[in-house]
């Protein structure tokens, strides 16, 4: 109770208290407080950067990267292929970006780059293309991956695609629109689905084919939802985006 | 015994400029996770896999 006036006038110093086993099994311990909390705030910060952070720098990424590619397929200092070509020129590199892709049914608008290969870089950045499947437009399977959680989410709504839905592929020659035909779950090891006629070994594909992956259930590797769909029309570049961007599915 | 206390005396001036200070030492520790550690650490989590694969 009693204060001694002589402590009250803020220069004195707290006495320092004596170190005994007790103080400093204390200290540990509130070091070892302090070094858990500042774990779990990193690994909350984690989930941020993973949910919010890798979705708003891929969304601006993305943006700018269609845009570019959309002036360069304008750009008339370049060859023009053919009309409706399936051929892209020059062949796209791993990990380059040499189409766009244009999904109505995730909003209107909804355009993301598509990259060659679908390593963890690309994917981060954008819709993969299987290196080993078809290009858009072609006969056999083109096949095509991207993240539904995180890193732009491209198919976030993947599950949402309902038979019919338009997926449209912008080239530098034409828009190649495919109509959803189908969706199945898959183990991850399914590579069958990534074959020129899907789950059938040997068979010769007669028809232009696509195959959408990515993960599932939501926030989960357990397995893969697969979307597939088959090429509808083809038009030319220069005649404009088609209806079928602008039509509500 | 703490970190976070042994920093803050060590930061230099008035508390209105250790403030300021710790604020810059925050962000600068933020952008480490956010820009390098982060974006490592992912690609170790398998919770990214979108693809088939072998």
């Amino acid at each position: 109770m009693s204060t001694a006036p002589a402590e009250l006038d803020g220069e004195t110093r707290r006495p320092r208290r004596e170190r005994t086993w007790g103080t400093i099994g204390r200290g540990v311990a509130g070091l070892l407080g302090e070094v858990l909390i500042t774990a779990g705030a990193v690994v909350l910060l984690f989930v941020g950067w993973q949910l919010w952070w890798t979705n708003a720098a891929a969304d601006a990424d993305g943006a700018q990267v269609v845009a570019a590619l959309q002036h360069d397929f304008d750009d008339p200092t370049v060859a023009q292929p053919e009309p409706d070509s399936t051929v892209i020129q020059p062949e796209p590199e791993p990990g380059t970006a040499f189409a766009v892709v244009h999904i109505p049914r995730f909003g209107s608008g909804f355009a993301r780059p598509l990259y060659e290969g679908t390593g963890q870089d690309v994917l981060a950045r954008g819709i993969g293309h299987y290196l080993e499947t078809e290009m858009p437009g072609e006969v056999g399977n083109f096949a095509i991956a991207g993240h539904r959680n995180g890193h732009g989410e491209p198919f976030n709504r993947i599950a949402d695609l309902l038979t019919g839905d338009a997926v449209i592929v912008e080239t530098r020659s034409s828009w190649f629109v495919y109509r959803v035909t189908g969706r199945e779950v898959v183990p991850p090891t399914q590579v069958g689905v990534l074959l020129p006629v899907p789950d059938a070994p040997g068979s010769v594909p007669t028809k232009a084919l696509l195959t959408m992956t990515s993960c599932h259930p939501l926030f989960s590797t357990k397995e893969r939802y697969i979307v597939y769909g088959e090429l509808e029309n083809r038009y030319p570049r220069q005649e404009g985006p088609p209806a079928e961007i602008f039509a509500a599915n | 015994m703490s970190i976070y206390r042994f920093v803050w005396r060590r930061l230099p001036g008035p508390t209105a400029v250790k403030v300021i200070e710790s604020a810059i030492l925050v962000s600068a520790v933020l952008a480490v996770l956010f820009l390098w550690v982060f974006p490592e650490l992912a690609t170790m989590l398998a919770f990214n896999s979108v693809t088939v694969e072998d």
